[in-house]
C-alpha cells in the first residue's frame, strides 16, 4: 500500500483516539457538571464536586481543542464542511464550552446564593448539551447528510437544521454519549469523593451505564435499517484528496455491516464496548471506582470504534450527492502534512499522557466536605 | 450567488470574537512570566512576601485565564463554523499549527495551570517553580503557533495551489516556521503582552501605595513591574520597527493604507504624517489636510534615503493590471474542475499567479458570474477591483497612529516609574501612581489596536493575494448569522461584566486579608499548614 494511504488510516485511528479521549476526559467534566444539582444537595457538597475535577478540567478541555485542531489538520475538508452544515447545532456547542470554564472559575467567587445558583444551572445546561450534541453529531453523520460542493470546493447546506436536533436516532446517540459522561464523571466522583457524594454518585453512574448498555443496543440493531453509504467498484486510497474527484457512492439500507460482513473480527469493537458499559456499572456497584473509570473509558472506545468501523472509510456522507461524501481517502490533508502532524502527535501525544497522569497522582487522594467548606475560595 | 451581507457579518462576529478573545491574552502571556519571576525570588531568598507575592497576582491571573481560555475555544472552531471556504482552501497549511499548538502548547499550560493553583503543599517549591514556568512557557509557545498560523495568513509561504485537491498544499515546514512575518509577529505580540502584565501589576500596586495599603508588598511588585515594563516596551518598539519594515516588503497595500499614501512617495523629503483624515471614498486627505515630518518617512520604512515607496496610486495600477488574467486563471481552473481537459490546466498554470485577483473580481462581475465578464465591462470590472485590492485607509491609518502613539507613552510612564522607584521616592511621586492607575487598561486595548492594523491591512485577503475575504466565508443564511451574533453579543456582556467584577473586588480585596481593611477579609481558615492543598488555591 502506498506511504499516502497508510497515513490516512493512522491519521482516521487517530482521529478516533483524539474523541476517545474527548469523550472520556472532557465527557467526566460534562459528568460532573451535568449530575453537580443531584450530586450535591448543599453548597458545599457541590463545591466539594467541582473541587474533585477541579485541578484537571483545564486540562481535560484541551481534547475538546486539540480535537477541533486535529481535524483541521488532518481532515480540513471535513472539518470546513461539518462545522459548517451543523452550524447552530456547533454554536450552541461552542456557547456551553465557553459558559462552562468561567462557570468553574467564577462560581464560588462571589457568596451568594443567587449568584451560584446561577452557576449552578449553567453547570448543568453546560455539561449536559454539549454531551447530547456530540453522541447525536455521530448519529447524523451515520444517516449521513444533506450537503454538496461547487466546483471550487464550496460546500453548500441542502436541508434544515432542524433536522439534526429533532431526529431520532440523533437523539438516541446524544442520550447514549450523555449517560457514558454520566457512568465517567460518577466513577470520578467515587474515586476522590466520601459519603454522600459517594452514594449518590455510584446511585446515578450504574444507572446511566445500564442506560447506556440498552441504548447501545437498541442503536446496533436501528443501524441494520439505516441507509448505510458504500464505495462502487475499487476507490484508489492514495487519491488526491479531493471529494469533486471521488468515485460513486451506492446508498442502501445495512450498508454500515459491510465491514462487520466483511471482517468479523470488527464484532469485537462493540463487544469491547458493552463490556465496558456493563463492568463500569459492576465495578461502581462493587465500589471499585478505579477500575469502572478505565471500563468507562473502553465503553467509549468501543462506542466510537463502532461508529468508525462500521462507517470507515466515510466520514460524513452526503444523502444529496452521494459521490462527493466526505471520506477518509477525499477529505485527508496532504501525504506532507499528514506526516509532519504524525511527528508531532508521535512526540507529545505520549508526553501529555505523562504529565497528565502525574498531575492526577499528585492530585491524588479523597476531597473532604469539611475541609473544601473551610476553605472560601476554592471552586 | 454569495450574499455580502452574509460575509460582513460573518466578518463582524470574527472580528468582534477575535478581539474579545485578545482583550485576556496579553495579560495571560506576560503575567506568567511575571509570575515565575516573583516565585523564581521567592525559591532563591526564601522570603515569604515573594510567595505572597507570586500567589496574590496569580489568583487575579486565574479570574482573566479562565476567559481567556473560553473565549479561545470559539476561535478554534469559527474557521470551520464560519470560513468552510477559508479552512478548505488553506486547511492544508493552516491547521497544522493551530494543532500542534493544542499538542506542545495548551496541553502542557493547561495541565499545568491546575497544578499551579492547587498544587502548593503538593510538591516541593522547587517543582511548584518548574510547574510556573512550564505554565508561562506554555502560554507563550501557544502564542508562537498561533502567529505562525496568522502569519501564513499575511504572507503565504511553504504551500502552493493545486488544483488536483483545488487548495493550497503544505510543501515546506521550515518555511513555514521560519518566516520572518512569524518570528517579527510573535516576539511583537508575546512581548506587548509582557508590556500589559506589567502595567497590570504596576498599577494596581500604584493604587495600593495611593490608599497606603499592603506598602511592602505594593512597593517591590510595583518596582519589577516598572524594570520589565521599560525593557518590554523598548522591545516592542523596536520589533514594532521591523514590523512595519516587512509590511513594506511583503504587504505593500497594508503600508500604503498604514501611512496614508495617496502617491507614490518622493525620497527623500516625503513627511511622515502625524496626523491626516485619510477619506477611502474621494481617495484623498480631507481638506487635502495633514501634518506631518518632513525627511522621516523614507529612512524610517526603507531603511534608505532614495528609495520610493509604491503609493495607493500604483498599487491600484498594478492591481488593475492582474485582474484580466486573474479571471482567465479562474475560468481555467473551472473548466479543468469540471473537464480535467488538460489544455484548461495548461492555460490555468500559465495565468496562476494572478488567480487570487480574478477570484477579487468576481463580486464585481454581472451575477457575480465571471464568465460574464465581456471585453465593454472588463475595464469597469478592473477598475472596482483595483480599488477593493487597498484596504480601508482611514482605519488602517489611526489604528496604527493609535498604537505608536500610546506605545511611546507607556515608555515614559514605565520610566518615570522605575527611575522613582529605584529612588525610593515613588511614594511622594502621586502623580506617576496615578497615572500608572488609570493606565491599567490601557495596553490591552491598545494590542487590539495592533490587531486592527495586522487585519484590516490585511484585506481584501483572506489569505494574501490567493483567496479573498469575500469568497472565504461560509454559505450561510442570514438567519444563522444572527442567531450567533446575538449569543456572543449576550454572552460575551455577561463574561464581561463578571470579570471586571471579580477583577475589582479581588484587586481591592488585596494580597493577604490580615492587613486588609476589605469587608470580605475573611480569617482565611487559619495558618496554611492546617489548611489543605488540594482542595483549594492554598493563599486563599
Amino acid at each position: 500500500m502506498e506511504l499516502y494511504a497508510i497515513l490516512k488510516i493512522v491519521w482516521a485511528l487517530l482521529l478516533g483516539v483524539l474523541l476517545v479521549g474527548l469523550g472520556t476526559m472532557v465527557g467526566m467534566d460534562m459528568g460532573v457538571g451535568t449530575l453537580l444539582r443531584f450530586i450535591g444537595r448543599n453548597d458545599v457538597e457541590r463545591r466539594t464536586a467541582l473541587n474533585i475535577i477541579g485541578p484537571h478540567w483545564d486540562g481535560n478541555q484541551v481534547w475538546f481543542i486539540l480535537g477541533g485542531g486535529a481535524i483541521f489538520a488532518a481532515f480540513p475538508t471535513l472539518y470546513a464542511t461539518s462545522f459548517s452544515t451543523f452550524y447552530i447545532v456547533m454554536i450552541l456547542l461552542l456557547f456551553s464550552m465557553i459558559i462552562r470554564p468561567v462557570a468553574f472559575e467564577y462560581r464560588s467567587k462571589v457568596d451568594a446564593r443567587n449568584w451560584r445558583d446561577t452557576w449552578d444551572w449553567a453547570f448543568l445546561i453546560s455539561g449536559a448539551l454539549p454531551m447530547v450534541i456530540y453522541g447525536a453529531a455521530f448519529g447524523n453523520v451515520l444517516q449521513g447528510v444533506g450537503f454538496h460542493f461547487a466546483w471550487d470546493g464550496q460546500y453548500y447546506q441542502d436541508e434544515s437544521f432542524i433536522w439534526y436536533l429533532l431526529n431520532p436516532f440523533a437523539i438516541l446517540c446524544g442520550i447514549l454519549s450523555l449517560c457514558l459522561s454520566v457512568q465517567q464523571a460518577g466513577a470520578m466522583l467515587m474515586i476522590r469523593g466520601e459519603e454522600p457524594i459517594y452514594g449518590r454518585a455510584r446511585h446515578y453512574a450504574v444507572t446511566a451505564g445500564l442506560t447506556a448498555a440498552a441504548l447501545f443496543v437498541i442503536g446496533g440493531i436501528w443501524v441494520q435499517f439505516i441507509k448505510g453509504f458504500a464505495y462502487v467498484g475499487a476507490v484508489d486510497p492514495a487519491m488526491a484528496a479531493n471529494p469533486l474527484a471521488s468515485p460513486p457512492v451506492t446508498v442502501r439500507a445495512g450498508a454500515w455491516m459491510n465491514n462487520f460482513h466483511a471482517h468479523p473480527v470488527l464484532w469485537l469493537v462493540p463487544v469491547l464496548g458493552l463490556i465496558g458499559m456493563l463492568g463500569c456499572a459492576l465495578s461502581l456497584r462493587a465500589g471499585r471506582p478505579i477500575l469502572g473509570w478505565w471500563l468507562g473509558a473502553l465503553a467509549w472506545i468501543g462506542t466510537i470504534g463502532t461508529a468508525g468501523a462500521a462507517m470507515f472509510p466515510f466520514l460524513m456522507p452526503s444523502t444529496t450527492m452521494p459521490s462527493q461524501s466526505l471520506s477518509v481517502w477525499n477529505a485527508s490533508s496532504s501525504a506532507y502534512t499528514l506526516g509532519w502532524m504524525l511527528v508531532f502527535t508521535v512526540i507529545f501525544v505520549p508526553a501529555i499522557i505523562a504529565y497528565t497522569s502525574w498531575a492526577f497522582r499528585v492530585m491524588g487522594g479523597k476531597v473532604r466536605t469539611e475541609t473544601v467548606a473551610r476553605n472560601d475560595h476554592s471552586y | 450567488m454569495i450574499d455580502p451581507a452574509v460575509v460582513n457579518l460573518s466578518r463582524l462576529q470574527f472580528a468582534l470574537t477575535a478581539l474579545y478573545h485578545f482583550q485576556f491574552v496579553p495579560l495571560t502571556l506576560g503575567l506568567t512570566f511575571l509570575l515565575a519571576a516573583m516565585e523564581t525570588v521567592y525559591v532563591i531568598t526564601g522570603k515569604p512576601i515573594y510567595k505572597e507575592m507570586t500567589q496574590f497576582w496569580g489568583k487575579l491571573f486565574g479570574i482573566n485565564f479562565a476567559i481567556g481560555v473560553a473565549t479561545g475555544l470559539t476561535m478554534e472552531f469559527e474557521f470551520g463554523t464560519n470560513w468552510s471556504m477559508y479552512s478548505h482552501f488553506v486547511g492544508d497549511v493552516f491547521g497544522t499549527p493551530l494543532a500542534i499548538e493544542g499538542l506542545m502548547a495548551f496541553f502542557m499550560e493547561s495541565t499545568f495551570v491546575g497544578l499551579m493553583f492547587f498544587g502548593w503543599d503538593r510538591m516541593s517549591k522547587e517543582a511548584h517553580l518548574a510547574v510556573t514556568y512550564l505554565v508561562a512557557l506554555g502560554s507563550n509557545l501557544s502564542a508562537l503557533w498561533i502567529l505562525i498560523a496568522n502569519a501564513f495568513m499575511q504572507e503565504p509561504l511553504g504551500a502552493s495551489f493545486d488544483p488536483q485537491t483545488m487548495r493550497m498544499q503544505f510543501h515546506s515546514f521550515g518555511t513555514l516556521i521560519f518566516s520572518e512575518k512569524a518570528q517579527g509577529e510573535f516576539v511583537h505580540t508575546s512581548i506587548a503582552g509582557f508590556v500589559c502584565a506589567a502595567m497590570f501589576v504596576m498599577g494596581i500596586s500604584a493604587f495600593y501605595l495611593l490608599a497606603r495599603r499592603h506598602r511592602e508588598f505594593a512597593l517591590r511588585s510595583f518596582r519589577m513591574a516598572a524594570l520589565f515594563g521599560v525593557i518590554s516596551t523598548l522591545a516592542v518598539i523596536t520589533l514594532g520597527d521591523a514590523a512595519g519594515r516587512l509590511d513594506y516588503l511583503v504587504q505593500p497595500t497594508k503600508l500604503a493604507a498604514m501611512e496614508g499614501l495617496w502617491h507614490t512617495t518622493n525620497p527623500p523629503e516625503e513627511p511622515w504624517k502625524l496626523i491626516a483624515f485619510p477619506n477611502d471614498a474621494t481617495r484623498r486627505d480631507l481638506f487635502d489636510f495633514s501634518i506631518g515630518i518632513p525627511y522621516v518617512l523614507t529612512p524610517l520604512i526603507t531603511h534608505s534615503f532614495t528609495e520610493a515607496i509604491p503609493g495607493i496610486d500604483a498599487l491600484e495600477r498594478e492591481a488593475s493590471a492582474r485582474v484580466e488574467n486573474g479571471i482567465d486563471a479562474v475560468l481555467a481552473l473551472e473548466d479543468y474542475a469540471r473537464t480535467r481537459d488538460p489544455n484548461a490546466l495548461a492555460r490555468f498554470d500559465f495565468y496562476e499567479d494572478d488567480m487570487g485577483y480574478g477570484f477579487l473580481a468576481q463580486r464585481f462581475a454581472p451575477d457575480q458570474d465571471l464568465a460574464k465578464v465581456t471585453p465593454s465591462n472588463i475595464r469597469k470590472i478592473a477598475a472596482e477591483t483595483a480599488r477593493a485590492s487597498i484596504p480601508n485607509v482611514f482605519v488602517e491609518f489611526w489604528a496604527f497612529r493609535i498604537m505608536i502613539a500610546f506605545g511611546f507613552a507607556f515608555l515614559v510612564i514605565f520610566a518615570f516609574g522605575a527611575y522613582y522607584s529605584l529612588r525610593n521616592t515613588i511614594e511622594e511621586q502621586r502623580w506617576v501612581l496615578r497615572l500608572a492607575m488609570w493606565f491599567i487598561p490601557i495596553p490591552v486595548l491598545v494590542t487590539l489596536y495592533g490587531w486592527i492594523t495586522a487585519e484590516n491591512g490585511r484585506q481584501p485577503w483572506s489569505v494574501f493575494g490567493w483567496l479573498p475575504t469575500f469568497q472565504a466565508a461560509s454559505t450561510h443564511s442570514l438567519g444563522y448569522m444572527i442567531f450567533s451574533l446575538l449569543g456572543f453579543a449576550a454572552l460575551y456582556t455577561i463574561f464581561i461584566g463578571a470579570e471586571l467584577y471579580l477583577m475589582f473586588k479581588y484587586a481591592r480585596l488585596g494580597p493577604h486579608p490580615a492587613g486588609s481593611p476589605g469587608p470580605r477579609a475573611v480569617p482565611a481558615a487559619g495558618p496554611a499548614i492546617l489548611r489543605p492543598g488540594y482542595a483549594a488555591r492554598s493563599w486563599e
